[in-house]
């Protein structure tokens, strides 16, 4: 089943921690192509695997089972300075008592290279990132982004043929971060690197990613385009995670879906009658609604404004809550006001359905 | 809670301070003195200085002392290296290996001195240096460990993670990342243990042969002649010696950083 596209394929592996009964399943049964030049990300909440699997692919634990390749070559037994891979850290691991040039000239120097030109390639890195000017400084007088640019730099300059980053971005303030994802991805596609990129932040993994594989315990739930992760969820937990919806229980009956708020919904999704199911709709694909046919009603609780969009918190009939963020309340048409009651309508073709 | 505020704070502290070091003070101030009794001032003079560095018996005794705390601290600095690389990773047993690194610093020095003094009886090992050598390296040892220890539990482990991921293997990693981080720890290691025996008098004594008299040693015999000034110059000059050390040493792991 090997795909001579890969750039890394990962093969049912899984992992441990700690022996007998008190061991951890960590990873289960983890299967990743991983594409030359894709921006792949790892996206899941905090202790669901992912740093442990970076740390697999880059040599730092050893697998339990499967097998990991890297441009079709088995790397699982190979200790991380015989993996063409490169790491930028969490916390970035700058070397303390190296200079920010010798830190970027490390990895040149292990390969052998002659002295001109592990200048030379160490300079074209720091010059990559903006950071040929502080070549002489050490990691210590530098400021967060600054050693964030330096281990990418660092990373890059052996020009590896698969970059890891777990969390590259967490340290930073939100303006950096978003100046900073800007040109991670602009440094992706320039030096055609495939990038295995780790992070918790749902937003930043659908700007940022080719693919993204969600996971949760352990384990991938859905490995897909960010486009097909937002809008078609494979499961509740991917649903609940990416971006804001509204989750809202019911029960099949016949042809239609009750939910417990009172209103219904036409067609079974592939349920059988009598099976709990929760109905999922992103807020900016339900609709304000004259009242009538397939539309509830709703109490407003709360009107935002946000310029592009109102978001509206609303109440059901069963006391839920609701989101629904309204972009054609358009000039002379005011919002609704808090306390007011408004009816509701959800198109069918926006509408997940998850057996619950 | 601010301690500035306790009460008698300062006052404490300057009790303290006069308490530890009036006594040195004492010391080095009569080391200038002329008189022959060391108590008595008359005037002040450098005659004492100049006396102890003509005395062969003390030139003798200072080389032995030096030669000593030399070998101590490298023999003692080098096998808390290892001690504490060895226990690098936590493991179930660290804390017993620990206390036993660490039983000099318990143990009576007089009950291991004269325990080492009979087992090298026992084995005919001839007293002087090569008893000496190998007796204040096992009692310096924890004097090392403890600062190499403190400054391995103070690396970021991603570091040595991150020189095997840029290609370096593991003897480079120890030499290019481990060794520069953990220096400061082995200077400070050094000193300390340069220092411990440099001082020892107990072991020393316990053990010096013909001709392998050491410092404090020497002192010891002296002092039983009488109290001189020259006991004075001489240990203001291994104190300056120590404190220069310990500075230098404190200097040097500064401007590593
Ligand atoms: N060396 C280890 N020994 C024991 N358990 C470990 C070890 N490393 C990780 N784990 C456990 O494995 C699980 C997954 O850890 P991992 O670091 O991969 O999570 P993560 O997805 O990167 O989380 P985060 O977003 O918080 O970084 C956690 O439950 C963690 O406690
Ligand atoms: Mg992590």
């Amino acid at each position: 089943m090997t795909n001579p596209q890969s750039a890394i394929s990962v093969q049912s592996v899984s992992k441990s921690f700690g022996r007998g009964d008190s061991a951890i399943k960590v990873l289960q049964d983890v299967a990743v192509e991983i594409g030359t030049r894709e921006f792949f990300t790892l996206l899941g909440p905090s202790g669901c695997g992912k740093t442990t699997l970076l740390r697999l692919i880059a040599g730092f634990e050893e697998l339990d089972s499967g097998s990991i390749l890297i441009d079709g070559e088995r790397v699982d037994h190979l200790p991380p300075f015989r993996r063409p891979v490169n790491t930028v850290f969490q916390n970035y691991a700058l070397f303390p008592h190296l200079s920010v040039a010798q830190n970027v000239a490390f990895a040149l120097e292990m390969q052998s290279l002659s002295r001109a030109e592990v200048i030379r390639r160490a300079g074209e890195a720091l010059e990559m990132v903006r950071m040929a000017a502080f070549a002489n400084r050490k990691p210590s007088e530098l400021s967060g982004g600054q050693q964030q640019r330096v281990a990418l730099a660092r990373a890059l300059a052996p020009r590896p043929k698969v970059l890891l980053l777990d969390e590259p971005l967490s340290a930073l303030d939100l303006k950096l971060r978003k100046q900073m994802q800007i040109e991670l991805k602009q440094l992706q596609a320039e030096a055609g690197i495939t990038f295995v990129f780790v992070t918790h932040d749902q937003e930043e993994a659908l700007t940022l990613s080719d693919r993204i594989a969600v996971m949760q315990g352990g384990r991938i739930l859905q490995l897909d385009t960010p486009r097909a992760i937002y809008e078609r969820p494979s499961h509740r937990f991917v649903a609940d995670f990416i971006g804001d919806i509204n989750l809202l229980e019911g029960k099949v009956d016949g042809g239609a879906i009750q939910l417990d708020c009172g209103a219904s919904v036409a067609g079974n999704f592939g349920h059988a009658p009598g099976d709990r199911v929760t109905v999922a709709i992103r807020p900016e694909r339900a609709r304000l609604a004259k009242s009538g046919e397939g539309s509830f009603a709703a109490e407003v609780m709360h009107s935002a404004y946000l310029g592009t969009a109102t978001l509206l918190q609303l109440r059901l009939a069963d006391g839920r809550e609701f989101l629904l963020r309204e972009t054609r309340i358009g000039e002379g048409a005011a919002p609704p006001e808090k306390g007011s009651r408004v009816s509701v309508h959800l198109p069918d073709s926006a509408l997940q359905v998850f057996a619950a | 809670m601010n301690l500035r505020r306790l009460p008698f704070t300062r006052e404490i502290s300057l009790g303290v301070l006069v308490y530890l070091y009036v006594p040195v003070m004492v010391l080095i101030f009569y080391s200038f003195n002329a008189n022959r009794t060391a108590t008595v001032w008359s005037e002040a003079s450098l005659d004492w200085y100049r006396k102890i560095l003509v005395n062969p018996s003390i030139r003798d005794a200072t080389w032995n002392s030096l030669v000593l705390a030399t070998a101590a601290g490298l023999g003692s600095t080098l096998l808390a290296l290892a001690a504490a690389l060895g226990t690098k990773n936590r493991f179930r047993g660290l804390a017993v290996v620990e206390a036993i690194l660490n039983a000099p610093l318990i143990l009576p020095e007089v009950v291991v001195a004269v325990a080492t003094l009979m087992l090298f009886v026992a084995i005919g090992i001839d007293m002087g240096l090569t008893a000496m050598i190998p007796a204040h390296i096992a009692f310096c040892i924890p004097f090392a460990y403890l600062p190499i220890r403190a400054r391995l539990e103070g690396m970021n482990p991603s570091l040595e993670e991150a020189a095997q991921d840029l290609y370096a293997n593991r003897f480079v990693t120890f030499r290019r990342v481990t060794l520069p981080l953990m220096w400061p720890g082995i200077m400070a290691g050094f000193t300390l243990a340069f220092v411990t025996s440099l001082d020892d008098f107990l072991t020393s004594f316990f053990l010096s042969g013909p001709g392998s008299t050491t410092l404090p040693v020497y002192i010891f015999s002296a002092i039983r002649a009488g109290i001189t000034p020259e006991i004075n110059a001489i240990s203001t000059i291994m104190l300056i010696v120590s404190v220069a050390l310990v500075v230098t040493s404190f200097l040097l792991g500064k401007i590593r950083r």
